[in-house]
């Protein structure tokens, strides 16, 4: 049963005043995503809902699993027999499902995985906000892999962000989290999707090969692998164990270097077109907040505030979280010299940012783990106080 | 008219309080062309079966998508008028269901019997949800009726279009009076 | 003279020998499968081999089948995104005791009761093996392990009467050593509509014998052969008679619904409430 309705503007295109989680399923079904495989759990249930309801009239296919685990495990065998395929869940789950996104990563199977995040660790608080798992999208899967996380902080933006999630999975064969959190998930606004000839859709790229030349990881064409369905002339393999080309087991260090440096070279060779930041008013700030998420709103409204009583405030928005914007981070920390790392957390993406920064600015955290959205004036207060 | 509007609309759970809101939100955003935004609370500020949702609407987009001080409060519960009579600006506008709450008198405290008045003006009581977006929309012109008509038969069950149209228009014909 | 049919569905570029121990019962099961799926006549290219993790799970690697060696026990989830995704396929899945019925168990109680058209072979040989021998879901009680070195304390599962029960359309068992048996349910079971489950019970004559002196991989086959008795056999045996005995036969043959047949149907009902929307 769908809570939200959508309508056609003048130009064609749907209009509605969704949840993000709506927001985002809608963008996922333009983007051509025609598998979801969930489990319930709060805050992001509404996902599978509207997957549920939506999808068969698609010709898509959705699924409630027994766990989990199942969930993201689905999704892989379905992107491996071709289709767009995502999850969602929130902390608990996202937990649970890190050994598959980490089969993902090696295998290269482009799929979306939606963590709503919620406050932790374990159960936490299920139906309040937090940032607390930034640094589990990066690592939370055991061993060196690569992975690239998303984070929006409007209902238009989840829906922008779900696109280039999609994009990204199958220009670059590889997983790619959507990091969101209980206030946007639950946040209602207008969004205008695009029309259908408006889009710009990526499909991950095929075999040119004939098939008894196939290889499962063949690196004769770039680093990204072509990518075949199952059920076609190709037969092939693959296989969590680190592999060659063929997608058999290897040992031999030399070739799992090879094959490690390559899944990763995929994505840190092509970081200009990954990773995105959105900067507000940076130009001529004096003091600068690097946020993600939701709480950037917020950040902008202490930018409004500010400015009005002689605070030059700029604002730093990482809508792409891993890989980390190094580069964006760095311009700035050179120019800037009060940097404020504002999260739902008890301080991760600081880290990094100091880590980016090289020193060339001063860098504090505010941070809120109290399960409350954080406010203007907790900002405007922390500001303030550090000025002495 | 004032460019932004911070509102809030609390009650207990099954008063429709997020429901009166979505058409709020939908009626201003998709029919009246504002910007909005609308949140909802669980946990500790939405405890004890209390409920609560929070709309901005605005001719421009908003960025901090919480009200801190309303410029609009609905209470329908007595914990929602203790609770946040306090968090509203001097020129708020407050609409009180003085059926079932017991509020204190003040410029700008609009008492109506909301659920008494869904009970028997409408004949349904579980339209005072509707009745209150009537009210809301006649006192304070924050959407236009139409707007609102239209995002409220947009979402109710079919074969309820009538009633609810009936439980909208009842805040055209009532005349406001704050109680100094 | 039976025609030896595996060499034509080996993977060519597969660099042999294969993982599996002399005498390990996972080739026979695997040479099973291959036959069944050649007497039904399928195409190679609308195959696909699942495995998780464990010895026999290394099987789908040395096929020219297209296959994914996925994760210890979350073979049946990929399994199932696999099928739904694309319902044409013929999905068989291969899976161990520790496999299908520890990590993975809850997986297989609800893929037999989704009934989703996959053929699930589990090859039971009631250990660990690849991880060095410790006790599985299905070691009998009192028997040993390398984490049983007082006698297995727990109770086995029963494969068959846990798929019945959850529900799978076919559940059958047969052991290494009744290869044509074997051949058969297997056969059965990718032809029926539904979950089915075939149990093979193999010897592990590296590990269950190490820790059990249960001798060599023959004299392990020729023990399972006097096992055996056909269900049949075992109606007319008291329950004290049939303490050692390893039941043979098939234990479901339904037809409950299958999954993907069922979402086509509820592809009907999505397309008749889909509405256009109204202009704003």
């Amino acid at each position: 049963m769908l809570f939200y309705k959508l309508f056609k503007d003048k130009d064609g295109r749907k209009v509605g005043f969704v949840q993000a989680n709506e927001a985002c399923i809608e963008a996922a079904l333009l983007a051509g995503m025609r598998f979801f495989a969930g489990y319930p759990i709060t805050p992001s249930s509404e996902m599978a809902s509207v997957s549920s309801e939506k999808l068969p009239m698609y010709g898509g296919k959705f699924i409630q699993m027994e766990d989990e685990i199942a969930a993201m495990t689905a999704v892989c065998g379905a992107s491996m027999a071709g289709l767009k395929a995502m999850t969602a869940t929130s902390g608990p789950g996202f937990s649970l499902k890190q050994e598959a996104i980490g089969y993902a990563a090696m295998n290269e199977i482009p799929c979306v995985i939606v963590n709503v995040q919620r406050a932790g660790p374990s159960t936490g608080l299920p139906t309040q906000v937090s940032q607390g798992d930034v640094m589990q999208a990066r690592w939370g899967t055991h061993g060196d892999h690569p992975i690239i996380v998303l984070s929006p902080s409007t209902v238009v933006e989840t829906a922008d962000l779900t696109f280039d999630a999609f994009n990204l999975a199958e220009k670059y064969r590889t997983p790619v989290i959507l990091l969101m959190d209980e206030t946007l998930a639950h946040m209602r606004e207008k969004i205008t999707l695009p029309a259908e000839n408006e889009l710009k859709l990526v499909e991950r790229k095929r075999a040119t090969v004939p098939p008894s030349d196939y290889r499962s990881f063949d690196t004769r064409f770039g680093d990204v692998p072509p990518f075949e369905p199952y059920g076609g002339k190709y037969h092939f393999h693959i296989t969590g164990l680190t592999h060659d080309e063929m997608g058999f087991p290897i040992v031999e260090p030399d070739d799992v270097v090879k094959a490690m440096d390559r899944i990763h070279r995929k994505i840190n060779n092509n970081l200009d077109d990954i990773v995105k930041v959105k900067q507000f008013q940076t130009d001529d700030a004096e003091i600068l907040l690097v946020s993600f998420g939701t709480p950037v709103r917020t950040c902008l409204g202490a930018m409004e505030i500010g400015r009005k009583e002689g605070l030059k405030i700029g604002v730093l928005q990482l809508q792409t979280i891993w890989p980390f914007p190094d580069k964006a981070v760095l311009n700035l920390a050179k120019k800037i010299g009060k940097i404020f790392v504002v999260e739902l957390n008890m301080g991760q993406i600081i880290n990094e940012v100091q880590r980016a920064s090289q020193g060339k600015s001063n860098i504090k955290g505010i941070n809120k783990y109290d399960g409350l959205f954080i406010s203007p004036d907790e900002i405007l207060s922390h500001i303030l106080e550090s000025k002495g | 008219m004032k460019s932004l509007y911070e509102i809030r609309f609390s009650g207990s759970g099954g008063q429709g309080i997020i429901t009166a809101g979505m058409v709020l939100g939908e009626g201003a955003s998709l029919f009246d062309g504002k910007y909005v935004v609308q949140t909802q609370s669980y946990g500790p500020e939405a405890r004890g079966g209390a409920c609560k949702t929070e709309l901005i609407i605005a001719d421009y987009p908003v960025n901090y998508p919480k009200p801190i001080l309303a410029d609009i409060l609905l209470a329908m519960s007595q914990a929602a008028y203790d609770k946040y009579i306090h968090e509203i600006k001097d020129d708020a506008f407050v609409v009180v269901d003085s059926s079932l709450v017991q509020y204190k008198p003040a410029k700008g405290v609009y008492p109506v019997p909301i659920t008494k008045l869904a009970a028997e003006e409408v004949g349904l009581k579980v339209t005072a949800n509707v009745v209150a977006l009537g009210v809301i929309s006649s006192l304070t012109k924050i959407a236009s009726y139409e707007a609102l008509e239209r995002a409220l038969l947009s979402r109710v069950p079919r074969g309820t279009e009538e009633i609810n149209k009936k439980a909208l228009a009842l805040g055209k014909k009532l005349e406001f009076k704050d109680n100094v | 003279m039976m025609e030896n049919i595996i060499h034509d569905y080996l993977r060519p570029k597969k660099s042999f020998p294969h993982v599996w121990c002399p005498g390990c019962g996972d080739g026979i099961v695997l040479n099973a499968m291959v036959r069944a799926i050649h007497s039904l006549g399928k195409s190679k290219d609308e195959v696909v081999f699942v495995s998780g993790i464990g010895c026999s799970s290394r099987a789908p690697a040395y096929t020219d089948f297209s296959s994914l060696h996925g994760i210890h026990g979350r073979a049946l989830p990929f399994a199932t995104g696999i099928k739904l995704a694309n319902p044409k396929l013929t999905v068989v899945v291969f899976s161990g005791d520790g496999d299908a019925l520890a990590i993975g168990g809850n997986h297989f109680i609800h893929a037999c009761r989704r009934n989703i058209d996959i053929t699930v072979v589990v090859i039971n040989n009631n250990i660990y093996g690849m991880t060095g021998g410790q006790a599985s879901p299905t070691m009998p009680t009192g028997a040993y392990g390398a984490t049983a070195p007082y006698g297995n304390l727990d109770r086995p599962f029963d494969v068959c009467k846990l798929a019945a029960a959850a529900g799978a359309n076919y559940v059958a068992r047969a052991t290494a050593f009744q290869f044509f048996q074997l051949e058969k349910c297997i056969k059965e079971g990718i032809e029926k509509k539904g979950f089915s489950v075939i149990e093979a019970v193999t010897p592990c004559p590296s590990l269950y014998s190490f820790f059990n002196n249960t001798g060599r991989g023959v004299d392990m086959l020729k023990k399972l052969r006097d096992r055996a008795v056909t269900t049949q056999k075992a109606a007319t045996l008291s329950p004290a008679e049939l303490e050692d005995k390893i039941v043979t036969g098939v234990f479901a043959n339904e037809n409950f619904r299958e999954y993907c047949a069922g979402y086509a149907e509820l592809v009907e009902k999505a397309e008749r409430s889909k509405k256009n929307e109204e202009s704003l």
